[in-house]
């Protein structure tokens, strides 16, 4: 069964442990300098976020059909059965397609150096396979960052809200998002204010779907093209052939002409 | 030999050492060291000019090729070497240019082995990889030629019409592509440049580019070489041109209407200004000028005419690479001294090479004539370049 994150921003108490267990897993420095930087990067993969005493925890989604790996020419990134967008550093030859396609901004680069990898949260995919919570997940104190099963959280998520109604927006995001990803979100603020693109804006298609359906017509425009390339070719080529072979039946035949008189 | 300094060599001297230099800080210090390109704008000049202007500005080529092997078009004849060499040339610079932009570009054959047939990248890889084999086998015949080597010529003629067919099939699957590489950014890109018919307009930007490159070429080798201009070949490239920029505006008008976008595009704004630097160089100049029959059958408003027209497509492109973010991600991005040095440098390995070519291999019609006689027998005497051509190369 897929597995998936549930963020309840309003558990959360903006302590930052999730950022500093994500740091430890991936190798990632992390001090308090790194906590204080507001923004996801090559060495931050996941941020708390503050805004009026409201919190709220940016990572990448984990779409069920996600842009990044649509788009990536190597096969660099894929969404694993159990959940997880991973990477093959590798595959990659560093085109930097994942970060452009991404609606959630999530790939990042390491521009400083001189063999750069894209960075970004993985879902901790050796835990998840092994049966273990993410990091984040396990380390959150308060329950406000939930590990499990995708439905079961979306379930969960709906719950809170129905028993909660005063204190949430009534809206789980991530069911809908890009045709639906493995991270959701619910809180008592929007979660546009916090950087995450709203529904009206990137749509409920999966974005693979945008240049599938014009890669999906490659195979049968190869050899319509051909054929129709490889008849006019002919046909202007024939034209030729039976003006030469016409010119030589004449020239044949004045020469009879010329040799019978 | 002595080489002379002429003011050209000397500007190619200093554009050479500064690209030297900027090519020794992107691979000793890496992207971040060489360019302004950044996690909000992970594609900069180099994708927007480089790799989008570069193939395009390459789509003489196939239209040539097009035009005088498959529709027989003889008058155009002699445009088609110069055309093959300059794509030739531009796909080899295209490949160069990626090896900078890259971040890892020491596994770029990893596209062969780790394929993902979903990807619209892959496939321009792919296509553009073959591509440029089948440009080098059309260009090889120059070589052959020059080195008066007949039998390989017989061979590569035998398989001319494979070529011709799979090349123009390549170029219609990229050109297109090119455009396909955006849709997959609906939410980012602007809307005056995200549409959904982008691979259609790719495709026919290329076209109309190409005819225009043509013109633009002939021009200038005419005067670089001190060659005669070959007017009727113009002419017949600028009917097709004015043809070609009306397909463009139309299919353009049709989806700014379709998408309800006509009011908006004429309110000033950022993109707007953009917008209209774009739309009055490639459809109100060069139609204007192609209107008059005086125009048409001058080289000089030819050669304004397809200018317009070459660097309003170029802004085309660099509107949908770089300003048709800048309102998403929110900032500007002004690409670093050492990104235009790198891409200046390719430019001018591009002329450059073109010089040389020019002045070793039969590319212009003077030899062609000579070897035309002999072409169907396929026993080409491929003598050497008329003096006057090598007096005035590199100029």
């Amino acid at each position: 069964m897929s597995k998936a994150i549930l963020y309840d921003a309003t558990m959360c108490i903006g302590c930052k442990q999730c950022e500093g267990a994500c740091a430890e897993q991936n190798h990632l420095p992390y001090d308090d300098k790194v906590a204080a930087e507001s923004e996801q990067s090559a060495h931050k993969f996941t941020v708390v976020l503050t805004q009026d005493d409201k919190f709220m925890r940016r990572l990448c989604m984990h779409c069920e059909k996600p842009a990044c790996a649509s788009v990536c020419p190597v096969g660099a990134l894929h969404k694993t059965k159990e959940g997880p967008v991973v990477y093959d550093v590798w595959k990659c030859i560093g085109c930097r397609y994942c970060m452009v396609a991404c609606v959630f901004r999530q790939p990042k680069y390491e521009w400083q150096s001189l063999n750069p990898r894209i960075r970004k949260c993985i879902m901790c995919p050796d835990r998840v396979v092994a049966g273990k919570q993410t990091a984040c997940a396990e380390i959150c104190p308060t329950g406000a960052t939930k590990f499990g099963d995708r439905d079961q959280l979306i379930q969960e998520a709906q719950d809170r809200i129905q028993k909660n109604p005063s204190t949430y927006v009534p809206y789980v995001y991530g069911i809908n998002e890009v045709g639906g990803t493995s991270v959701f979100l619910i809180a008592g603020v929007k979660v546009q204010d916090y950087g995450y693109p709203s529904l009206a804006k990137i749509g409920d298609t999966p974005m693979p779907e945008y240049t599938g359906r014009v890669m999906e017509r490659i195979p049968d425009f190869i050899p319509v093209w051909t054929l129709a390339l490889g008849g006019i070719y002919w046909i202007s080529h024939r034209r030729d052939e039976v003006a030469a072979a016409e010119a030589a039946a004449q020239a044949e035949e004045e020469k009879q002409n010329g040799s019978g008189k | 030999m002595k080489i002379k300094l002429t003011f050209w060599r000397v500007v190619f001297i200093v554009i050479m050492a500064l690209g030297l230099y900027s090519s020794y800080v992107r691979y000793f210090r890496g992207l971040g060291a060489v360019s302004n390109m950044s996690d909000q704008f992970p594609w900069g000049l180099w994708i927007g000019f480089d790799c989008l202007c570069g193939v395009m500005l390459a789509a003489g080529g196939f239209c040539m090729v097009g035009a005088v092997y498959l529709f027989n078009v003889e008058r155009l004849h002699s445009v088609v070497r110069p055309a093959v060499l300059t794509a030739f040339l531009g796909y080899l610079l295209f490949i160069v240019g990626l090896l900078f932009d890259l971040g890892r570009p020491w596994y770029i054959w990893h596209q062969l082995i780790y394929m993902n047939p979903h990807s619209v990248m892959f496939e321009v890889g792919m296509c553009v990889m073959t591509y440029t084999t089948v440009l080098f086998f059309e260009f090889l015949p120059n070589v052959f030629e020059a080195l008066h080597w007949p039998a390989p010529i017989r061979w590569i003629k035998k398989i001319y019409p494979i070529l011709i067919v799979a090349g123009i099939l390549l170029s219609t699957l990229h050109q297109s592509s090119l455009g396909s590489l955006y849709l997959i950014m609906p939410s980012k890109l602007h809307p005056f440049w995200y549409s959904p018919a982008l691979p259609f307009f790719f495709f026919a930007s290329a076209v109309a580019v190409g005819l225009a490159m043509t013109i633009f070429e002939s021009t200038q080798s005419a005067k670089a070489f001190g060659r005669h201009l070959e007017l009727p070949v113009l002419v017949t490239l600028g009917g097709a041109l004015l043809v070609a920029l009306w397909v463009n505006l139309l299919l353009r008008f049709e989806d700014f209407f379709h998408r309800g976008l006509l009011k908006q595009i004429l309110k000033p704004s950022y993109e707007a200004y953009f917008l209209w630097l774009e739309l009055a160089l490639t459809f109100a100049i060069p139609i204007i000028i192609l209107s008059f029959k005086k125009a048409r059958l001058s080289p000089q408003w030819l050669y304004l005419a397809s200018i317009s027209c070459v660097l309003g497509f170029i802004t085309n492109r660099l509107n949908i690479a770089l300003i048709g973010f800048e309102t998403y991600v929110g900032h500007h991005y002004v690409p670093k001294w050492t990104e235009f040095s790198i891409t200046l440098m390719i430019i001018a390995l591009g002329f450059a090479g073109f010089g040389v070519a020019a002045k070793y291999l039969p590319i212009f019609p003077e030899t062609e004539h000579a070897v035309q006689p002999h072409r169907r027998s396929a026993a080409p005497t491929g003598r050497a370049i008329a003096t006057p051509v090598l007096g005035h190369a590199g100029d």
